[in-house]
């Protein structure tokens, strides 16, 4: 077997040879040297900042001295820390709950689409997600806009009072969420259709021979066989939602009066444009154990389901 | 293939022979034999305004025999804020930087001192603002110098028309062309009045109460005319006193004929607000009219910059300047301080003010006088005014006072815009007293 480890009677240069070649032969260091590039790149681009993120969060606001947990302790203080927690939450709950119900009702409607036109509508709908963020929400900012908003104009042309889409609190949070919604969905749908198209046929026709209605077909066939993917997909997403930083940023900056502000642009507010760094790096590590929490749950299920089986 | 074997003898005879050339000549220059230089500058706004820069400073290089190599970077997306950050954290980078309002202070104990060519400059330009030294000099050091290029006023610039139609004001004659302002009319009060009028009249003032730094400014010059202070210079929370109280009673009577959106306004809404030709004054410096000129000039041949209304405590008006740092990793500070002089030089700054369209600002007293100011047009002279050549007002920076590392978490979470929004939407005097200071305490930590 290649993966036993053959000995080594140090001395003879053919027999080290020999060894080392024997060593790279071995599937395991084969595949360490293939996941290494990966490594180092994990290393470099997230191990790294992450230390050295908690290491900023220990010092104090002018990076001079140790304050062990002395930031942390700080926001906990603080009103407008409390309102970012409450709106982080509230942003990606909500936003993770509509694109897991857009996306399965959306890769519904897709997978019943003949298959010769599916490709086309499948293209079209992951065009929200394909274009980066950013640009799309540049587009929403316009229509938003608080003087010249298009979907305003639209709603006084049909008699409708404007909406201060990102100028009155509840309103600028409907519109961030509303945006990450629109961007997130075709990632759940794409999910779904795939997990959707793995169902074997059978299943469905069992259950119509057993008389079961549509909704018994979605409730004891379809959701129990898509469980696992969209625990991860909801898993995954709530990870990227809660870390999200270039809709809020774009659309509202945080505003009205911070009532918009998620972790990511908070921690930005604070640390680059106030100047302090530590608090900063101290704000963007809360999302760790909200996120670490909810990873266990979701995880400890999935692993759950996986031995039942 | 040839190749050349350098054994220790001839190497030894080598070295020597280099060494006693280089003692014998030591004044002989070659190209760039005063090293290299790196600059970081901001990115102007006004198309071909790096153009006079980057002249200034080849010429410099030409003379002085550095290799320099410019960067222009954007302010927008915060990179800027951003490369500096980096560049602090990672003790490399470039020479020279471009730092922005609260940057000097924010970096003080990585700047070099600049006092030996502050002094100079002053002596031969004028002396500064207060406000220029407040974020430029710290214990007696200069932290960098101000620089022309991003340097700037935000004062109104009003609709010629609109004013005298709605409000019966002839701004031009309040702030006529080459002569000093005849504004004592022009106080807070009347300001009101005014905005009242243009709003019923359909054309209200734009003045953002955002979170950015137009909305920032505006607040922080009001608040300054009010005497109303949030931290003094000792760093003493003193938010609850009257002078505040009344600024946001003022600014609740203001906010009823402003757009009911300006809470939400960025840096951008003003410049749309006025170009769109919706509105009749906004708070800016002369972008919006340089936009105008571009695509409304029927907008831009109605507009005037000016100063600011009068308040109880004296009339303000936001200055921003920016300024020119050296890093203390820097390893060519002579050079680095040589070409900053160099360019802090009255003609280097008419230069860049001219290829600016008048939009940068010498911070020097002497400065403030270039012919491009009262020349340009349309209408003609309509930035006469607003290089403040007739110290007819103060110029300032929202949250002075304070400690630096206060005053810059003032501004940059926009305490006095959140504050005004939550009275003026509702919220008793007293909450939003004691939520400032809840606020202000939390900015006060080391």
């Amino acid at each position: 077997m290649a993966d036993i480890a053959a000995r080594n009677p140090a001395g003879h240069p053919t027999q080290q040879r020999s060894s080392l070649h024997k060593l790279m032969q071995r599937k395991s260091t084969i595949a360490f040297l293939m996941a290494l590039p990966l490594i180092l790149l994990i290393t470099i681009l997230v191990a790294y900042p992450a230390g050295y993120a908690v290491y900023l969060a220990t010092l104090n606001k002018g990076m001079t001295r140790f304050v062990g947990f002395g930031n942390f302790e700080f926001l906990f203080g603080r009103d407008t820390f409390w309102l970012v927690v409450y709106q982080s939450c509230l942003f990606a709950i909500t936003a993770v709950i509509f694109k897991a119900i857009i996306g399965f009702v959306v890769a519904h409607f897709v997978h019943n689409i003949p298959a010769k036109g599916q490709r086309k509508w499948r293209g079209m709908l992951l065009v929200p997600w394909v274009i980066p963020p950013a640009m799309s929400t540049l587009a929403w900012l316009w229509l938003f806009d608080p003087s010249y908003s298009a979907l305003n104009w639209v709603l006084e042309g049909v008699g409708l009072s404007g909406i201060p889409w990102t100028g009155e609190a509840g309103w600028a949070r409907f519109s961030v969420i509303l945006v990450n919604v629109w961007i997130g969905s075709p990632f759940f749908m794409i999910m779904y259709l795939a997990a959707l198209k793995s169902v074997p046929e059978q299943l469905y026709e069992a259950a119509s021979i057993d008389g079961a209605t549509w909704w018994q077909r979605i409730w004891y066939v379809t959701l129990p066989m898509m469980r696992n993917i969209i625990a991860i997909t909801a898993l995954f997403s709530l990870i990227v939602t809660f870390a999200n930083f270039d809709i809020v940023r774009v659309l509202t900056a945080g505003g009205p009066l911070n009532s918009t502000h998620i972790f990511g642009t908070w921690a930005f507010r604070v640390g680059i444009e106030g100047g302090d760094i530590p608090l900063g790096a101290a704000v963007s590590l809360f999302m760790v154990p909200i996120l670490a929490v909810a990873a266990t749950f979701i995880l400890r299920d999935i692993t759950k389901r996986g031995s039942e089986v | 293939m040839v190749s050349m074997k350098v054994n220790r003898r001839r190497f030894v005879a080598g070295t020597a022979a280099a060494s006693a050339a280089f003692v014998a000549a030591p004044f002989v220059r070659s190209a760039n034999a005063a090293g290299k230089l790196s600059v970081g500058f901001w990115d102007h706004w006004v198309p071909g305004a790096n153009k006079a820069t980057e002249a200034l400073v080849k010429e410099w290089a030409e003379k002085n025999k550095v290799e320099v190599s410019m960067d222009f970077i954007t302010s927008q997306g915060n990179k800027l804020l951003l490369t500096t950050a980096a560049e602090s954290q990672a003790k490399s980078g470039h020479d020279v930087l471009a730092f922005s309002t609260w940057l000097p202070a924010r970096y003080s104990e990585q700047l070099v001192a600049m006092n030996d060519v502050m002094e100079p400059l002053i002596k031969e330009n004028g002396k500064v603002n207060d406000t220029v030294e407040y974020l430029g000099k710290l214990n007696g050091k200069w932290l960098a110098v101000p620089a022309t290029v991003g340097s700037q006023i935000k004062g109104p610039c009003s609709r010629i028309d609109l004013l005298k139609k709605h409000a019966g004001i002839d701004i031009q004659a309040m702030y006529p062309v080459g002569q000093a302002p005849k504004a004592d009319a022009w106080n807070l009060d009347n300001f009101v009045k005014a905005a009242e009028a243009c709003q019923k009249g359909g054309n209200p003032f734009g003045i953002g109460l955002g979170t950015t730094s137009d909305s920032v400014d505006s607040a922080g010059a009001l608040f300054h005319a009010f005497g109303a202070q949030l931290v003094n210079a000792k760093g003493d929370i003193v938010v609850k006193n009257d002078q505040v109280r009344q600024v946001l009673d003022y600014y609740k009577k203001l906010m009823q004929f402003l757009p009911a959106d300006v809470p939400s306004w960025d840096d951008a809404s003003n410049n749309k607000f006025l170009v769109s030709g919706q509105g009749s004054l906004i708070m800016n410096p002369p972008s919006a009219w340089a936009v105008a000129k571009r695509d409304a000039p029927q907008v831009a041949e109605q507009l005037w910059t000016h100063g600011f209304p009068m308040g109880p405590k004296g009339r303000y008006a936001p200055f921003l300047p920016f300024f020119w740092g050296i890093w203390n990793f820097s390893k060519n500070q002579s050079a680095a301080k040589s070409l900053i002089t160099y360019l802090s030089q009255a003609s280097s700054a008419e230069k860049m003010t001219n290829a600016s369209q008048g939009y940068d600002l010498p911070a020097f007293e002497k400065l403030t006088t270039f012919k491009v100011w009262a020349e340009e047009s349309p209408p003609k002279g309509t930035l006469y005014h607003y290089p403040n050549p007739h110290n007819h007002q103060t110029l300032s920076i929202a949250a002075a006072p304070a400690p630096h590392k206060i005053a810059e978490q003032i501004y940059t979470q926009a305490i006095m815009t959140q504050m005004v929004v939550r009275y003026a939407k509702g919220e008793a005097m007293d909450k939003t007293l004691d939520w400032a200071a809840k606020e202000l305490e939390g900015f006060t930590r080391n």
